[in-house]
C-alpha cells in the first residue's frame, strides 16, 4: 500500500479511479486504453501542479514520508560495495548512526549518515534516527579513519534531532556534537554533506560541516522543528504550519540565505516515488563535487570551509 | 495563645508603604532568603554569605570581577540584530529586539572585551541572559568569532562565559550556523595553541552547550549551575519520568567527566590567573 499525504488526496483519488478502470476493463474485455491514457496524463498534470506549489509545511511532511529512502537505501542504490563499520570504541554502537567504506564508481568513499527505521521494531532499534553521543563519536571515529587513509567523506543527514534522553546527557550529548563541529573543520579530505530528509538543529549539524552542504528538494534544515518552535513561541503545538513558514527551513530558503551550497532535484512526487532516480541524481552530484574538490589542496579546502561558515550571519554594524 | 489581639479588623497598609529602607539597599538570597547588604553582596562576587548561592549576573558584573580595576576595551559593541527572515511570532522580531535593547541597555546577548586580569592580558566574551534568554543569533556568533580572532591576532588567551538557553529561534538557520562559525574559529585558536577557557554558568543549554561552551581546553563552572544539551522539561517529556535530583547540575556534569573543575566565584579571578600563568 502506498501512503498518501493529505495534500496528495486528489492524486490518490484519481489513482484509485485508474485502478478501478483497469480492473473493469480486464473483466469486461473492453478496450479502455484511451480513457486510461487520458486519466494517466491527468494524474501527471495534477501531480505536477501540486508539487510545483508546495508549502513549507508540505515539504516537511514529504521529508518525513514513511516510504522515503533512508541512508542505507541510498548506500544500496549508489554503491557497488559497502563495508559497514560499527562502534565508537568507548561505550556502544549507535544504530541511529550508520557508516562505513563504500565503493562508488570505483572510488573508495567513507559514507556516514543517520538511519531511521521502516517499521515499529526497526524504528525502536534505530531510535527514530536520533543519535546518542555514541553516534556522533562513532561518526567522528569513522571520519578520522577516512582522513588517515586519505578517502573522501560523504555524510547523509536525516534526523529529527539528537536524542534528548537521560543517558545522552550523562554521556555528554553537547560535548559530542561540539567536538564534531570543531574536528570536521580540520579534516584534510573532501567532505560532502547532503540533507536527505530531516535536518533538525545540532543533531543534524553534528555531521554537516563540509566543503559542500547540499539539500534534496523536499527536505528541511533549521535550528528547531516546526512543532517544537510552535510549542515554545506560541505555547501550543497547533501552529506548526506557521512555524514552518517563519523558520524558512526549505532547501530553497536555505540556499537563498546562503546557508547551504545547492539543491538536488528529486523525481516528481518526491524521492520515495523513485528510489533509483533519486539515488542516481545524488550519486552524480557527489561524484562531480568530489572531482572539483579533489583539485584543491587540503589546506585550500580547509581554508574555504572555514571561510564559508565564518561568513554566515546577518547583522547591523553601525 | 497570641500575645496581642487585633482590635480593629482589616488594617491594610500597602506593602510599598511598609518599607523603611530605600529600594536596592538590601539583597535577599532567592535560595535561602538570607538578607545581605547589596555592597556586601557585590564584594562577595554576588554570592550569598549564608548558603553560597551564586546569583545570576551579567557581563557588567563579570567584567568588574575579572578585569583589573574594571578597566577594559570593549569590542564590536555596536553590532545589532537584523531581521533576515522577517520573523514574526506573537511579536515582530525587530520590535522584540528594540524593546529588549531599551529594557536592558544592552545591544545583544554577548559583550566582548579585552584587558588585563592580574596583569595577564586576555579577551573575555560574556553572555547576558536577560537579553532574550541569552539566545545565540548572528550577532552573538559574530561577536564571539571576532573576539576569538582578536585573541588569535594578539596571541592572548580567550575566556568565554556562557549563560544561554541556546540558539535564537527568530534567526532560525542563521542561528544554527553560528554554532559552526564559532567552532571554526575555536579550531583555529586551538591550532595556534592559545589557551581557551570556557566557563559555563547557570544555565547553559542547547546549541551553546553543543558548540563553543563545551570546546574549552578547560571547561569549568560555578556551583549549582544547570548545564545540559536538552532542557530538563524536554528530557522529562521524552522519558516520561521525573529527573533524578541534581541531574544536569555542574556537580553532575563534573562527575560525568565533562568539566575540569567547579570554582567558587569569589576565587574565580585567582584561580584563572594561576592557571593561565602556568601555561605561559
Amino acid at each position: 500500500m502506498r501512503t498518501y499525504l493529505d495534500f496528495e488526496k486528489p492524486i490518490a483519488d484519481l489513482e484509485a479511479k485508474l485502478e478501478e478502470m483497469k480492473k473493469l476493463a480486464e473483466q469486461s474485455k473492453m478496450d479502455v486504453s484511451e480513457a486510461v491514457h487520458s486519466l494517466q496524463s491527468r494524474i501527471e498534470g495534477l501531480r505536477k501542479e501540486i508539487f510545483s506549489n508546495l508549502t513549507r509545511w508540505q515539504r516537511v511532511q514529504l521529508s518525513r514520508h514513511p516510504d522515503r529512502p533512508y541512508t542505507l537505501d541510498y548506500i544500496e542504490q549508489m554503491c557497488e560495495q559497502f563495508i559497514e563499520l560499527h562502534g565508537d570504541r568507548t561505550v556502544a554502537d549507535d544504530k541511529a548512526m550508520v557508516g562505513g567504506f563504500c565503493e562508488m564508481d570505483g572510488q573508495t568513499v567513507m559514507i556516514i549518515g543517520q538511519q531511521k527505521g521502516r517499521n515499529t521494531k526497526q524504528r525502536q532499534m534505530r531510535n527514530f534516527g536520533m543519535p546518542n553521543p555514541e553516534g556522533y563519536r562513532k561518526a567522528l571515529r569513522m571520519m578520522k579513519l577516512a582522513e588517515k587513509f586519505n578517502k573522501p567523506i560523504v555524510t547523509l543527514i536525516d534526523t529529527p534531532g539528537a536524542f534528548p534522553g537521560l543517558e545522552a546527557e550523562e554521556r555528554g550529548q553537547g560535548e559530542a556534537i561540539a567536538r564534531n563541529l570543531k574536528e570536521m573543520f580540520m579534516l584534510k579530505v573532501p567532505v560532502i554533506c547532503i540533507v536527505i530528509g530531516e535536518g533538525a538543529s545540532g543533531g543534524a549539524l553534528g555531521i554537516a560541516i563540509g566543503d559542500r552542504v547540499l539539500m534534496l528538494e523536499n527536505t528541511w534544515y533549521s535550528v528547531i522543528s516546526p512543532e517544537s518552535c510552535s510549542s515554545i513561541l506560541w505555547r501550543s503545538w497547533n501552529y506548526k504550519e506557521q512555524a514552518a513558514e517563519a523558520l524558512r527551513l526549505t532547501a530553497k530558503d536555505m540556499l537563498g540565505n546562503g546557508l547551504v551550497d545547492g539543491i538536488i532535484a528529486e523525481p516528481l512526487g518526491g524521492a520515495h516515488n523513485d528510489y533509483k532516480t533519486a539515488a542516481q541524481t545524488v550519486k552524480k552530484t557527489i561524484l562531480s563535487a568530489l572531482a572539483e574538490l579533489q583539485k584543491l589542496t587540503p589546506e585550500a579546502r580547509i581554508d574555504q570551509r572555514i571561510e564559508k561558515f565564518s561568513g554566515m550571519g546577518v547583522f547591523e554594524d553601525q | 495563645m497570641s500575645w496581642f489581639k487585633r482590635k480593629s479588623p482589616g488594617i491594610s497598609t500597602p506593602t510599598e508603604m511598609k518599607r523603611e529602607a530605600p529600594d536596592g539597599l538590601w539583597y535577599q538570597c532567592p535560595a535561602c532568603k538570607h538578607i545581605m547588604h547589596t555592597r556586601e553582596h557585590k564584594l562577595s562576587a554576588y554570592t550569598c554569605s549564608a548558603c553560597n548561592y551564586h546569583e545570576k549576573i551579567g557581563s557588567d558584573a563579570y567584567f568588574s570581577i575579572l578585569f583589573d580595576d574594571n578597566q577594559f576595551t570593549e569590542l564590536d559593541s555596536n553590532l545589532r540584530s537584523a531581521d533576515p527572515l522577517q520573523f514574526t511570532d506573537t511579536k515582530k522580531y525587530p520590535a522584540r529586539v528594540r524593546a529588549t535593547i531599551q529594557k536592558t541597555g544592552l545591544n545583544d546577548a554577548v559583550r566582548v572585551a579585552h584587558g588585563r586580569m592580574d596583569g595577564v592580558e586576555l579577551t573575555i566574551a560574556c553572555m547576558d541572559f536577560n537579553f532574550i534568554g541569552g539566545s545565540m543569533g548572528s550577532v552573538v556568533g559574530e561577536k564571539i568569532a571576532r573576539g576569538i580572532t582578536h585573541s588569535l591576532q594578539h596571541k592572548i588567551p580567550f575566556l568565554m562565559i556562557s549563560r544561554s538557553g541556546g540558539a535564537r529561534m527568530m534567526e532560525a538557520g542563521f542561528s544554527l550556523m553560528q554554532m559552526a562559525k564559532t567552532s571554526a574559529k575555536l579550531a583555529l585558536l586551538s591550532e595556534a595553541k592559545i589557551p581557551y577557557i570556557s566557563l559555563l554558568t547557570d544555565p547553559t543549554t542547547g546549541g551553546v552547550t553543543a558548540s563553543y561552551a563545551m570546546l574549552g581546553d578547560f571547561n569549568i563552572s560555578e556551583p549549582g549551575a544547570l548545564i545540559g544539551f536538552a532542557g530538563p522539561r524536554v528530557i522529562r517529556e521524552t522519558i516520561g519520568k521525573d529527573l533524578p535530583k541534581g541531574f544536569q547540575s555542574a556537580e553532575f556534569v563534573l562527575a560525568h567527566g565533562f568539566l575540569d573543575f567547579i570554582v567558587d566565584r569569589k576565587d574565580l579571578k585567582d584561580k584563572l590567573t594561576s592557571l593561565l600563568r602556568m601555561l605561559q
